[in-house]
């Protein structure tokens, strides 16, 4: 068990990094609680692996310090931190059989022969491995094999926490959503922490309840699911989270309205106001969702052309184009789409602000 | 269902055909049928059957020669394999040095076979060589590959290493290179040793290439002729006389074509054979299953 703190991380893969665009990741401070089950999202080549590493000890960072329960670990080797980690395809011993691979990272560490029989057919019993324990590693399917890895890890009764680097990509569909709820099984019976790396926001959002989105080397966010939905940090977690993403408008403030080439929008006055303070690249951002679509002018409403309709069975899209700009809404089935023109609602509970990439809050 | 026939299909598999003929069963044909005639003159030949096989087989020179071969090809497998993957981990992984080590490493199998016999000749001469010279003149340790068959063993055995290690070095490496790095991640937070790590994951990752190596050396040290020719020329005295050097004085030397020939299946039979059982093993290994 530990709680996972990350102090001031940075890391450059550059010898003497000078210039902060050579630095994979910028400057890291999180805390991962104990037990917790978490997540760390984001696109491809934006840091996750290097923080992982970092975490599991398999990197040490340029900069800064890594802390299990308030312990100062940023020295430490990898097999001396009681951290394991599951790999993005089944990393397998090839000649070994489930039971010796299970079986390995207790003999390495010179655990008695009974008591390594003990842990290893209480784990494969967690993990339904029971049936084929005697059989040659290499020859199971991918499922089984990326459960042997993960095994790995759990056998050691003193791992902490368990590292998961896009440990679903080899997995058929099917069997994804299965290994996925065993894992949130394991994690409760186990109450180990679990961080898991992805940037597939649905695995991310149904897997943890604690989501970490990182983008360019910087953790942007850190909250619930809902949190990141409804009020996101920055404007890249806007347009991660959701699909279609949130929309984003350039726009100057007057008053308690928002100008977008000529198109007035109210906004709530506080924002406005906060707004009129922060200066900087203003933008507006409203989640598909909420974002009304109309059939007749009204008080509030701004004129727009409606583009194209997708219809997506429970719902569908609409694309939408004001003053010059692509816009996204997702009406529910039973409503009506207008033709040609629209009138659209930004409703001032749900339209947030934006300076330079950052919410105003 | 059944089966279309298409006789066209074979139109396609014929120049495959043909070449395969060319290169080897017309060959070989030719080798069959002088295996079972005595040649006595151009136009004048006999039919004998088997004869020539059972006088081969039953030549004490050949069987002198078979086991020279094998204890050849047995001494150049337990040397080359080990140093080759011993070469290849200790090569580096990245940066100019690889390309330096790469280039380095394979110089001798670019040399044409004769001249690697030739430099070994005149490299190991006790009185101008500079190893013969050397150790004869500087260590005061006698050695000299012309005259003490010990001394000749151990000039081919080194020539042969220096030879072909390189290419069971070359093979090794790419197989290592091959290995994703989250093998060797894995291993280090299970706590594995340098033993561990390389018998886990680096000896199974490698079995592929390292099957080649061995199916490789094992052909071509059996087959070996060029450089112990130049080299020993088979002497002394019998000493170095493998199959091949044996196989061209009976069939060139003294022109017996039929025993040659006859000889020249055998050869290739054995050959064949252990080729076959090598592999199978080697496709094996590791392969049990454990209870």
């Amino acid at each position: 068990m530990a709680r996972i703190e990350l102090s001031e991380i940075a890391h450059s893969y550059v010898p003497r990094p000078g210039e902060e665009s050579e630095y994979a990741l910028k400057k890291i401070n999180n805390v991962w609680e104990d037990g917790a089950a978490c997540a760390l999202l984001g696109p491809s080549g934006c840091g996750k692996t290097t923080l992982l590493n970092i975490v599991s000890g398999l990197l040490t960072p340029s900069r800064g310090r890594v802390l299990f329960d308030g312990r100062d670990v940023t020295r430490l080797r990898a097999e001396k931190r009681n951290i394991a980690q599951v790999f993005q395809f089944p990393v397998l011993y090839d000649t070994m059989s489930v039971y010796d691979n299970l079986a390995f990272p207790l003999r390495n560490r010179g655990i008695n022969e009974t008591r390594v029989r003990e842990r290893v057919l209480e784990i494969a019993e967690v993990l339904e491995l029971t049936s084929f324990i005697g059989k040659r590693a290499a020859g199971l399917a991918a499922d089984a094999k990326q459960k042997i890895s993960l095994g790995r890890g759990l056998v050691r009764s003193d791992v902490a926490a368990i590292l998961f680097d896009e440990p679903l990509t080899v997995i058929d569909p099917q069997l994804k959503w299965h290994l996925r709820r065993k894992l949130k099984e394991i994690h409760e019976k186990l109450k180990l922490t679990f961080i898991y790396v992805t940037h597939d926001q649905m695995e991310a959002l149904t897997f943890a309840d604690q989501v970490a989105v990182m983008y360019e080397g910087e953790i942007v966010q850190v909250g619930s699911p809902q949190d990141l939905f409804e009020n996101p940090e920055h404007r890249f977690v806007g347009y991660f989270i959701g699909s279609p993403g949130m929309n984003f408008l350039e726009c100057t403030i007057d008053g308690k309205v928002a100008h977008v080439d000529g198109a007035d929008i109210r906004l709530d006055e506080k924002t406005a106001a906060k707004g009129l303070e922060a200066g900087g690249k203003l933008e507006l951002g409203i989640r598909p969702m909420y974002l009304e679509v109309h059939g007749k002018p009204g008080e509030n409403r701004v004129e727009a052309g409606v583009r194209m309709v997708e219809d997506l069975g429970s719902y569908k899209i609409v694309t939408l184009r004001l003053a010059g700009r692509t816009l996204k809404a997702s009406l529910s089935d039973d409503q009506p789409v207008p033709e040609k023109r629209a009138w659209l609602h930004f409703p001032p509970k749900w339209t947030r602000l934006f300076a330079d990439g950052w919410r105003i809050k | 269902m059944e089966k279309w026939s298409n006789n066209k299909a074979w139109l396609l598999v014929l120049p495959v055909f043909v070449i395969v003929a060319f290169s080897a069963i017309i060959p070989l044909m030719t080798v069959i049928n002088y295996s079972v005639q005595d040649i006595l003159a151009p136009g004048q030949k006999v039919f004998v059957g088997t004869e020539w096989y059972r006088e081969m087989l039953g030549d004490y020179r050949l069987h002198e020669a078979l086991w020279r071969q094998f204890l050849f090809s047995g001494l150049v497998l337990l040397i080359e394999m080990p140093l080759g993957i011993l070469i290849a981990l200790a090569m580096p992984k990245k940066g100019w040095g690889v390309s330096v080590c790469l280039v380095t490493i394979a110089l001798p199998l670019l040399i044409p076979w004769n001249t690697i016999g030739t430099i070994w000749f005149i490299f190991t001469r006790p009185d101008i060589g500079l190893l013969g010279a050397g150790m004869n003149n500087w260590l005061g340790i006698a050695f000299d590959h012309t005259a003490n068959p010990l001394d000749a063993w151990i000039t081919v055995m080194m020539m042969e290493v220096w030879h072909w290690t390189p290419l069971v070095a070359l093979l090794a490496y790419a197989g290592l290179r091959a290995i994703p790095e989250a093998y060797y991640q894995a291993a280090r937070i299970d706590g594995a040793s340098a033993w561990s790590t390389f018998l886990f994951i680096q000896l199974p990752k490698m079995r592929g290439v390292l099957t080649i190596a061995f199916l490789l050396r094992f052909m071509d040290s059996f087959l070996i002729y060029a450089e112990p020719f130049v080299l020993t020329g088979g002497g002394p005295g019998n000493s170095t006389t493998f199959l091949s050097i044996y196989l061209v004085k009976i069939a060139l030397l003294q022109f017996d074509l039929g025993p040659g020939g006859a000889f020249s299946l055998i050869y290739f039979v054995i050959v064949l054979l252990f080729s076959f059982i090598f592999y199978q093993a080697l496709q094996r290994v590791g392969k049990g299953e454990k209870v």
